[in-house]
């Protein structure tokens, strides 16, 4: 009996004592430190607030190799709305909250973490808003970066081998350069068809809709949601996993709402015309990006194609995405050659 | 009465003028990159953001989301932004924002394009320069000055080097001026594309590949280039080889070429000195690959062309460059002229004749040489093909309205 109530207590003391700081959510400026916002109990651990849920993405954004723990929050009482092929409707006052690591050997994940950044979007009442807070070196704060932040580091890969990074913490205008929908800033990963997938909750295994139904965070979602593939799942069609892929990696900017729609090189998930997702087409103003290469994808030719060879590239004049990437994500890279190769 | 609408514009921008608006300084130093990121960032309307003379060395790409704003240095050459050790950023300066002054400063080296602005309603950039500075080179970013679904724009006084495709690039924008302003060492010197409403006037555009291009390309949110006066401009002296990479539009654009309008409707160039263009002074094609494009007219219409001064050109034509210097030499025997219109127009105007108001008109003096290609005749196999008499496309010029941009 002892022991309920103390769990009880426990419960009570997390769940209350500790809930999330609504009116810094809502505040006209962002506060200095990460943890004033109490999103976490233990900051340095990134142990969540109870109403803070964790989740994760079908396929995700590469960010040089970094890992990415993905958080949401959504105040009491309010519930975010479904919206069809676009990312849930979040009531004022939720926050996205996603924490950027490296394990210091990818082998042993006993040796610990670095934290690099953890990026919020806040749901405002003019809308959202994006900052990024960089970890100081004791990893124990995170302070607010409004002109982002240079971390030069290192981490050793499931090979063995010795990486390093210049790794880039955002500045606000680099949020909304990829967080652009028709001039206002807006999420990107949590469309209903992304978190569409299972995830361990503490409470145990629940597909993430279902529990978000349960958690009453979210109003709906269709039952016959057609969701991207994980697209490192090899035993999926190579054409699906490169198309979810190039969706939540370059579909941001490159689609008729984004930043890169001047382009007319669209790559988000619901592009059919050949032309607009790149296979034959002209470059526009891309200057030395085209490589000297004629077209964005000639089919039967990867060596040829403009769209692989900015993937591949580390020239910031060159590279794609524009920024968040210094490294080469090498195996998306394969995997599109392969698929321009069997065009 | 000119004086009296800039008298009316600065009253008009004292009343409007935020009573908290700030100066803010910038000095270099330790961490300018940071301090200059972040006090354009913190920047609230009505501001004005002095970057204060000196050399600035930057390592990551700078952006500009406040509208509203004034950014200035103290001079193009006192406030250097030197971009040669950058490392992330694909432009030197981005905007985003409306009603934006960027005035006095230079943008040096950026391993991308120079400046770039996307979707802003109300740009003027006065007095800016943008250099590539060791020489043209296929490595040098595309662009110095580019906007980009823009309205409102004002380039003045701003000088552009270097730059591997144009050193000023206005696309699919609307409501543009383009004056005062110096392009040289450019691949293209001043290119206007699938826009509506220019004027490029009082510009200098010389030591490019070709001057001033006036362009229509397919596949793109907004085409149907049109309204375009191109006057009082001097596109001379075009002669550096074309260094564009390859698989860009304008790396088919022969060495030596003054001015090229391809594929839009609605352009009058008047009153422009053209002279010591290797290839040709003036050209006026279709646009010549397949596209699969239903809403894109491939063909120049309703092109005016009166009272400029052509010297020298043709005497080195490009027959390395594209395929239009070389078919131009050969159908001409080369005995290149100054102006050269492509005659192509769709099939059922090469049988029954363009509509009067879509025809091009040339109104100059009978001293100018010109050539086009009788489709039909080329056709059918005729041993001449060709039509030399300027006289034949004389015709009344509709003066084009000139264009009145929003100030603010």
């Amino acid at each position: 009996m002892k022991k309920i109530f103390s769990y009880f207590f426990i419960f009570l003391y997390c769940s209350n004592l500790h809930s999330v700081n609504d009116n810094l959510i809502l505040a006209e400026s962002f506060p200095e430190r990460l943890s004033e916002f109490e999103f976490f109990l233990d900051d340095s651990a990134q142990l969540p607030n109870d109403k803070v849920i964790p989740y994760e993405l079908i396929s995700t954004l590469f960010s040089d190799y970094s890992y990415k723990q993905r958080w949401v929050y959504v105040p009491s009482n309010k519930k975010a709305k479904y919206v069809e092929n676009w990312v849930f409707d979040f009531p004022t006052g939720s926050a996205l909250i996603k924490t950027f690591y490296y394990p210091v050997d990818e082998r042993a994940p006993e040796l610990g973490k670095q934290l690099l950044e953890t990026r919020l979007l806040l749901r405002k009442e003019s809308g959202w808003e994006a900052v990024s807070y960089a970890w100081n070196e004791e990893q124990n704060e995170a302070y607010k970066k409004i002109a982002g932040k240079t971390i030069n580091t290192e981490w050793t890969d499931f090979m063995g081998e010795e990486k390093t990074v210049r790794y880039r913490v955002p500045n606000v205008n680099q949020c909304k350069e990829c967080h652009d929908a028709d001039d206002k800033i807006s999420p990107i990963g949590p469309k209903a068809r992304n978190i569409n997938k299972e995830f361990d909750f503490k409470d145990g295994e629940f597909n993430q809709l279902v529990y978000w139904m349960n958690r009453e965070i979210i109003d709906d979602y269709p039952m016959d949601l057609i969701s991207p593939v994980d697209w490192t799942d090899e035993t999926k069609d190579i054409n699906d996993r490169v198309r979810s892929y190039l969706d939540v990696n370059c579909g941001h900017c490159h689609s008729p709402t984004g930043n890169a729609n001047s382009t007319g090189l669209y790559l988000h998930l619901n592009e059919t015309r050949d032309i607009n997702l790149g296979i034959f087409k002209k470059p526009v103003a891309t200057g030395r990006g085209s490589g000297g290469y004629k077209y964005s994808i000639v089919p039967g030719k990867p060596e040829e194609s403009i769209l692989l060879y900015r993937m591949e590239s580390m020239d910031p004049g060159v590279m794609m995405p524009e920024s968040g990437r210094a490294l080469t994500h090498k195996e998306a890279v394969e995997m599109v050659r392969d698929w321009i190769y069997g065009l | 009465m000119k004086k009296f609408n800039i008298f009316c514009i600065s009253i008009i921008s004292v009343l409007l003028l935020n009573i908290n608006a700030k100066e803010v300084f910038i000095e270099p130093g330790p961490n300018e990159h940071e301090r200059l990121q972040e006090a354009m960032i913190l920047l609230q309307e009505g501001d004005i953001l002095t970057i204060k003379s000196g050399y600035y060395s930057f390592e990551d790409g700078l952006s500009l989301d406040v509208s509203k704003v004034t950014v200035r240095g103290e001079g193009m050459d006192k406030t250097i932004l030197d971009f040669k050790n950058q490392k992330s950023g694909a432009q030197g300066l981005l905007v985003t924002s409306n009603q934006v002054i960027l005035e006095n400063f230079s943008i040096m080296d950026a391993k991308g394009d120079a400046l770039k602005v996307i979707g802003s309603k109300g740009i003027s950039m006065l007095n800016l320069k943008t250099e590539w500075t060791g020489g043209p080179k296929s490595t040098n970013g595309a662009y110095g000055f580019y906007p980009v679904e823009s309205e409102d724009v004002l380039i003045d006084g701003c000088v552009a080097i270097g730059a591997s495709d144009a050193g000023i690039y206005v696309g699919q924008s609307k409501n543009i001026i383009v004056r005062n302003s110096v392009a040289q060492y450019n691949v293209a010197g001043i290119e206007i594309e699938n826009s509506y409403y220019a004027d490029v006037y009082d510009n200098l555009a010389s030591h490019n590949t070709a001057g001033i291009l006036v362009f229509d390309l397919p596949d793109l949110p907004q085409q149907g280039g049109h309204h375009i006066r191109v006057f009082d401009n001097q596109a001379i002296d075009n002669d550096t080889d074309n260094f564009a990479p390859e698989g860009n539009i304008v790396g088919e654009v022969p060495r030596g070429t003054g001015i090229i309008v391809m594929a839009n409707s609605d352009v009058e160039i008047f009153n422009n000195v053209m002279s010591g263009n290797g290839t040709v002074n003036l050209s006026i094609v279709s646009y010549s690959d397949e596209t699969d494009d239903k809403n894109y007219y491939p063909h120049p219409k309703k092109i005016q062309v009166h009272n400029n001064t052509y010297g020298p050109s043709g005497f080195d034509p490009d027959l390395e460059t594209g395929d239009l210097a070389k078919a131009l030499y050969e159908i001409s025997a080369g005995d290149m002229p100054d102006i050269f219109w492509d005659g192509v127009v769709p099939l059922s105007q090469m049988i029954l004749g363009q509509p009067k108001e879509e025809r091009l008109v040339l109104n100059e003096e009978d001293t100018t040489s010109f050539l086009t290609i009788s489709p039909i005749k080329y056709m059918l196999g005729f041993s001449s093909p060709i039509r030399t008499d300027i006289k034949e496309f004389e015709g009344k010029i509709t003066p084009l309205e000139s264009i009145s941009i929003k100030t603010f």
